[in-house]
């Protein structure tokens, strides 16, 4: 169908007001919103993500296409909460302590909230105690930490002690990323997974979430 | 060419320093301590580390002044043009008339495709750190490390309105052969778009290792006509008994300095995991000192 296939191309081109009007089109036309999101834009994410993992997008296509299904998404979400749809997980997300690159950290971001992730962005260089706080307070079951320097990762490890010490650790996943980072550091530090990249990230994240 | 890299390429390839980051934290920079502020609070810490590098036999030593722009400083925003300022005048003194002092200007750290920061931003914030920075008397200002095409042409932008020569050099680790920018950006791409944007030279820093450097050295060699400059890291940093290690030994990497020179790179250094001991082989590499 030629509405659906648009939708899936402008989500895959990364143009966001076609994705906007599409999406407005649809809707008005009668189409369920949640087949929308299931049928037509997590599949044209996926293909994103496949296309970044096969080396054929790089960064910016990556970003055009979260924020197309981002614009969409704003449309279609409180359709979705108002039929009582949970999203499908929130994410308390942030670069650490000590850390101020931020675009690692915002690009997993984006992914996921164009996975269809509830995210909360606290920023860069959070201390351990924000992190626990803003997953408290939030409710949050997943916690996703950046580094870029080999000099600030430890503050990961500050991060998982701070956890354990408030008895969270069994609430609460967490998973960590970065340019010096490596699932090696993950284990050793007890995070539950590492992404290389913010494709991988996403696909962790559901599954850290699914359990 | 610029009169400056003529007099300097006499004796070519000019040899430039190593990484400072892991340096400094030889020297008791903390985690989480931002280096640069290290010029106003440790000057003579930070000059060591450059002494270190003049003693190693660079030609070339850069500054402690990487992250010393509004925009990457973020809420420490302190006196720009004093931690610039003091940046140079502390390499200039390591160099003691023993070499070139090529001020570091690196990213701004936001994106500009993904709205996070205008290109007035950043126009105004590479204008007031190079200025600040050819004002302290900087030989030579190093766009480095950059990642986005776009925001290395307004860094290149506002560092020549000093009138110092410049040089852009950019990180190429993405791709399926590892030879693009992360936006996706070519070394062709790179050498056309830094060429015309009027940098003196360009070039490659940072990224996954020496190897991967020697095609993008010969690529960019082939696709402009200024100097190459080369630094690459000390291959990808490991964890070995929750140590940061790089695997890649000063010997190797002095070996893969002379396959960039093969290569058609005119200046060579190293950036990320490489030490005083690195360059020292570099050096007796290319120029048969010991």
């Amino acid at each position: 169908m030629s509405m659906i296939q648009t939708l899936y191309d402008a989500i895959l081109n990364g143009n966001a007001k076609a994705a906007k009007e599409i999406t407005q089109t649809s809707l008005a036309a009668g189409a369920n919103p949640q087949s929308l999101v299931d049928d037509t834009m997590i599949p044209a994410m996926n293909e994103v993500g496949r296309r970044y993992e096969a080396n054929e997008y790089f960064v910016p296509e990556l970003l055009i296409a979260a924020r197309a299904m981002k614009a969409s998404l704003e449309l279609i979400r409180p359709l979705l909460t108002a039929r009582g749809a949970e999203p499908v997980g929130r994410v308390v997300i942030g670069t650490v302590q000590g850390d101020l690159h931020d675009i690692g950290k915002n690009l997993v971001a984006a992914m996921l909230e164009g996975a269809g992730f509830e995210v909360i962005d606290l920023g860069v260089d959070v201390s351990p105690e924000k992190f626990i706080t803003a997953a408290k307070e939030r409710k949050a079951r997943l916690v996703a930490l950046s580094a870029l320097l080999t000099t600030t990762m430890h503050s990961m490890r500050a991060v998982m002690e701070k956890l354990r010490e408030e008895g969270m650790r069994d609430s609460v996943k967490v998973m960590i990323g970065g340019a010096p980072v490596t699932q090696k550091y993950a284990d050793e530090i007890g995070a539950d997974g590492y992404s290389s990249n913010a494709n991988a990230a996403v696909a962790l994240a559901r599954k850290l979430t699914a359990a | 060419m610029h009169a400056l890299f003529q007099t300097l390429l006499e004796r070519r390839p000019v040899i430039t320093d190593g990484a400072w980051g892991t340096e400094l934290q030889k020297l008791g920079l903390t985690p989480g301590e931002h280096p640069d502020l290290w010029n106003l609070s440790h000057p003579e810490r930070v000059e060591e580390v450059a002494s270190r590098y003049v003693e190693a036999g660079s030609d070339v030593v850069l500054t402690n002044t990487f992250r010393s722009n509004r925009i990457a400083l973020g809420d420490r925003a302190a006196d720009i043009a004093a931690l610039n300022a003091r940046g140079v005048e502390i390499s200039r003194k390591a160099a003691a008339g023993h070499a070139r002092v090529f001020a570091s200007i690196g990213p701004s750290g936001k994106m500009l495709i993904a709205g996070e920061v205008t290109e007035e931003d950043l126009t105004a914030a590479f204008t007031e750190q190079c200025h600040a920075l050819a004002g302290a008397g900087a030989d030579a200002l190093l766009v480095e490390t950059m990642t986005d095409i776009d925001e290395a042409r307004i860094a290149v932008k506002a560092a020549r309105t000093t009138g110092l020569p410049v040089i852009a050099s950019m990180v190429f680790d993405s791709g399926k052969e590892k030879d693009r920018t992360m936006m996706g950006a070519t070394p062709e791409e790179v050498a056309e778009a830094l060429t015309g944007t009027g940098a003196d030279a360009i070039g490659a820093n940072c990224g996954l290792g020496i190897e991967g450097y020697i095609p993008v050295c010969a690529r960019l060699r082939r696709a402009t006509a200024l100097p190459v400059w080369i630094k690459p890291n000390a291959g990808m940093p490991e964890m070995a008994g929750g140590r940061i290690t790089y695997r890649t030994t000063p010997e190797e990497f002095a070996s893969g300095a002379r396959e960039l020179q093969k290569a058609g790179a005119d200046f060579i250094g190293g950036c990320c995991g490489t030490t005083p001991e690195f360059l020292r082989a570099v050096a007796a590499a290319l120029r048969g000192r010991d």
